[in-house]
C-alpha cells in the first residue's frame, strides 16, 4: 500500500522515469562516436528549446516566433560566463536560463495584452531585432564573427584523456532531465491546469479566480528560461556564438519540432528535438545521393525537408506523440480486448482520445 | 449581502444600464428578467468587474467593490457561471471543477515545480473537495471526462459544479436552463432552491416557468431601467411587466398603464 501510493507521486514518477533514461544513455554515450555525442548535445538544446515553447504554445495558448532569440540570450550568457569570468558550468547553465527568463519576463508583459496574429507579429520582431544587438554592441558581444564558447572541460576524476563531446553530451542530457521533470511536475500541479484553462477560455478563467495576463506572463517566463538553456548547451555544443547562429529560421525550427513533435506534450518535444538535428542532415544526404548538380540538389533536400514535414502532419495531426499515443491504444485495445471487455474499452476510449493535452506530458518525462 | 445602488452604464450613446438598483441576501433567490437587450448581462457584468459602471456603486457586506477585478470574485465568495457553458474543453471534468476550487490551493510555484509533498497533499484535497462537488450535483461518473465531450444537459451541471466548488456566499447564474429539455429544467430549479438554503443566488433567465418557481423576488428590467420589481405574484400581475414583453394591446386602448 505504501509504495503503491509512494509511486503515484508525481515527482516520484518522474525521477525514476528520468533516472533511468538518464543511466542508460549515459552508457550510450560510451559506444557512440564523438560526432555522435556532439549530436546528442545538439538534440538536447532543442529538446529543452522545445519543450519550454510547447509549454507556452501548446499548454497555455500563446504563440511565439521568437524563440530563437531567448536561446541567443541564454548563449551569449554562457559565452560571457564560461569563457571570459570561468564560473562553474552549473551555475553558468542556471544564469542563462535566468538571464533568459529575464527577457521573457519583459516579453511576456507585452504579450499578454496581444492575441494571435499581433502576438506572432511582436515575437517575429524579437527574433529579426533582438540578434541585431550584437552588432550594435560589438566590443562586448563581438558583433557579426560572434563569441568563442570553451568546451567545458571534464571534471578531472574523469581523467585527461575523458571525450570532452561525449561529457558534454552527459551535460546536456543531465539538463534535459532536469528540466522536463520540473516542466512535468509543473503541468501535473494546479498551475498547468491553470496554463491550460486560460488557453481554453480566458473569461472563464477569470472567473475562477486566475489572474490571466500574470498566468500568461508566468507561462513566458518558463518558456523562456527553458529557451536559454536550450541556447546554453547549443552554444557550448557549437563552440562559437554569432548572430547566424539565431536568425528567424531557427525559431521557426523549434516551433515546426514543437507541432510535429506534439503540441503540449513534453515526450514530443524529444522527437521534436530529434527530427531538427536529423531530418535536415538526413534529406541532405539522400538528395546528394541522387548525384544531380548542385543547385537542384541543395533545394531537394530543402523540398524532401517540407515534404516529410507535411506527412507528418496530415499522418498524426496530433504530432510524432499523438502518433505513439495511438499506437499505444491500437496495441493494448488488440491485446486487451477479448470478446467480453470490448464494451469497456469502447467506453474508455473517447476519454484517452481526446485528451492528449489535458493528461499532456504531465506522465511522460522522457 | 449584494447591493447594487442606481448603477448606470453607458456603452457611447446607448444607456445599457440605467440607475440600477437591487439587493440580494443570503438563503434568497433574486431573479433578473427583461427582454432581449434590457441589460441582463451588463448587470452581471459589472457586478464582476468586466465592465464599469459611469456611476452607482456595488457593495458586497457592506464593502464598496470599487475597481473590482474579474479574479478578485472567488476570493470574495462571488461566484458566476456563463451563458452557455463556459467549460474549458482541454481539461477533464473533474480537472474542470478542480480549477473552481483554487483559491483554496496552498502549494506555490516552487514546491510546484520541484513536486513537493506540499503540493502533492494540496492537489488531493483539492481533488476530494471537487469530487465532493460533482456529488452534490450527480456528475462523479464523468470526472475523467473531457468536458465538453459530454450532453448538454451534463456539461451546464459541470459549470454549476465548477462555480460551486469554491463554496461561494453569491451565485450568479447567467441562464442555467437555456438548452435544456423540460425534466432537465425542473431538476435545475430543484437544484437551484436547494442552493438557496447556503447562499445568495441571483438568476438571469427567459424560463418563464423556471423563474417563477424558484426566484423568491424578480426584477424586471426593461432598456436598462428597472421597471418592476417585487415576489413573482406581484411582478406577473404587474401590467408594464407584460407590456414589456408583449408590447401594448391594440385594440384594447387604456388596457394597459
Amino acid at each position: 500500500m505504501l509504495s503503491a501510493g509512494f509511486l503515484r507521486r508525481p515527482l516520484v514518477r518522474h525521477l525514476v522515469i528520468a533516472v533511468v533514461l538518464v543511466v542508460v544513455l549515459f552508457l550510450v554515450t560510451g559506444i557512440l562516436s564523438s560526432y555522435n555525442n556532439f549530436q546528442i548535445a545538439l538534440i538536447a538544446s532543442y529538446v529543452i528549446a522545445v519543450a519550454g515553447l510547447s509549454l507556452l504554445t501548446g499548454l497555455n495558448g500563446q504563440i511565439s516566433l521568437g524563440h530563437g532569440a531567448f536561446m541567443a540570450v541564454g548563449a551569449y550568457t554562457t559565452a560571457l560566463l564560461e569563457t571570459h569570468q570561468h564560473w562553474p558550468l552549473a551555475l553558468v547553465l542556471a544564469l542563462s536560463a535566468v538571464t533568459a527568463a529575464a527577457a521573457g519576463l519583459v516579453t511576456g508583459l507585452g504579450a499578454a495584452r496581444l492575441r494571435g496574429p499581433y502576438l506572432a507579429g511582436a515575437t517575429l520582431a524579437l527574433a529579426v531585432g533582438l540578434p541585431e544587438l550584437t552588432i550594435k554592441f560589438t566590443s562586448t558581444l563581438g558583433g557579426e564573427s560572434g563569441l568563442p564558447v570553451n568546451p567545458p572541460p571534464p571534471v578531472s576524476f574523469l581523467g585527461a584523456s575523458f571525450d570532452p563531446n561525449r561529457y558534454l553530451a552527459w551535460v546536456s542530457i543531465l539538463c534535459v532531465a532536469v528540466t522536463l521533470v520540473l516542466l512535468a511536475n509543473l503541468v501535473t500541479s494546479r498551475f498547468g491546469r491553470d496554463f491550460r484553462a486560460v488557453r481554453d477560455d480566458e473569461i472563464a478563467a477569470s472567473l475562477s479566480g486566475i489572474r490571466v495576463a500574470g498566468n500568461q506572463v508566468l507561462a513566458f517566463v518558463v518558456s523562456a528560461a527553458c529557451a536559454g538553456l536550450g541556447g546554453a548547451i547549443y552554444a557550448l555544443a557549437t563552440g562559437i556564438v554569432n548572430p547566424a547562429g539565431f536568425t528567424l529560421v531557427l525559431s521557426i525550427a523549434i516551433l515546426t519540432g514543437t507541432v510535429i513533435g506534439g503540441l503540449g506534450t513534453l515526450a514530443g518535444a524529444v522527437w521534436g528535438g530529434i527530427l531538427l538535428v536529423y531530418l535536415p542532415r538526413w534529406s541532405e544526404s539522400l538528395s546528394n545521393g541522387f548525384k544531380l548538380n548542385k543547385v537542384v540538389s541543395s533545394n531537394l533536400s530543402l523540398g524532401l525537408y517540407g515534404v516529410v514535414l507535411i506527412v507528418v502532419i496530415l499522418a498524426f495531426p496530433a504530432g510524432l506523440q499523438g502518433g505513439v499515443r495511438q499506437a499505444g491504444r491500437a496495441l493494448r485495445s488488440r491485446f486487451m480486448s477479448g470478446p467480453g471487455s470490448s464494451g469497456s474499452t469502447g467506453a474508455a476510449a473517447p476519454a484517452g482520445v481526446s485528451t492528449p493535452v489535458a493528461s499532456g506530458g504531465g506522465g511522460e518525462t522522457s | 449581502m449584494l447591493k447594487v445602488t442606481e448603477a448606470t452604464v453607458r456603452f457611447g450613446g446607448l444607456t445599457a444600464l440605467d440607475s440600477v438598483s437591487l439587493s440580494v441576501d443570503a438563503g434568497e433567490v433574486l431573479g433578473v428578467i427583461g427582454p432581449n437587450g434590457a441589460g441582463k448581462t451588463t448587470l452581471f457584468n459589472v457586478i464582476c468587474g468586466f465592465v464599469r459602471p459611469n456611476s452607482g456603486t456595488i457593495e458586497m457586506d457592506g464593502r464598496r467593490l470599487a475597481r473590482i477585478r474579474p479574479h478578485q470574485l472567488a476570493g470574495l465568495g462571488v461566484a458566476r457561471t456563463l451563458q452557455g457553458v463556459g467549460l474549458w474543453p482541454g481539461l477533464t471534468v473533474l480537472e474542470n471543477v478542480m480549477v473552481g476550487l483554487r483559491h483554496q490551493a496552498r502549494a506555490g510555484l516552487v514546491s510546484a515545480l520541484l513536486g513537493l509533498p506540499r503540493s502533492d497533499r494540496s492537489e488531493v484535497d483539492l481533488r476530494a473537495s471537487a469530487l465532493e462537488a460533482m456529488e452534490r450535483l450527480g456528475i462523479t461518473d464523468v470526472a475523467g471526462r473531457p468536458a465538453t465531450s459530454l450532453p448538454y444537459g451534463i456539461q451546464k451541471r459541470v459549470s454549476l459544479a465548477r462555480a460551486l466548488a469554491g463554496s461561494p456566499r453569491l451565485l450568479l447564474l447567467d441562464e442555467p436552463a437555456s438548452g435544456l429539455s423540460s425534466a432537465e429544467m425542473t431538476e435545475m430549479g430543484e437544484i437551484i432552491t436547494g442552493l438557496a438554503q447556503d447562499m445568495a443566488v441571483m438568476l438571469v433567465e427567459h424560463h418563464m416557468d423556471l423563474v417563477m418557481s424558484v426566484c423568491h423576488r424578480i426584477t424586471v428590467l426593461d432598456f436598462g431601467r428597472v421597471i418592476a420589481a417585487g415576489s413573482p405574484a406581484e411582478v406577473r400581475d404587474n401590467p408594464s411587466v407584460t407590456a414589456a414583453y408583449l408590447g401594448n394591446a391594440v385594440d384594447a386602448p387604456g388596457a394597459s398603464a
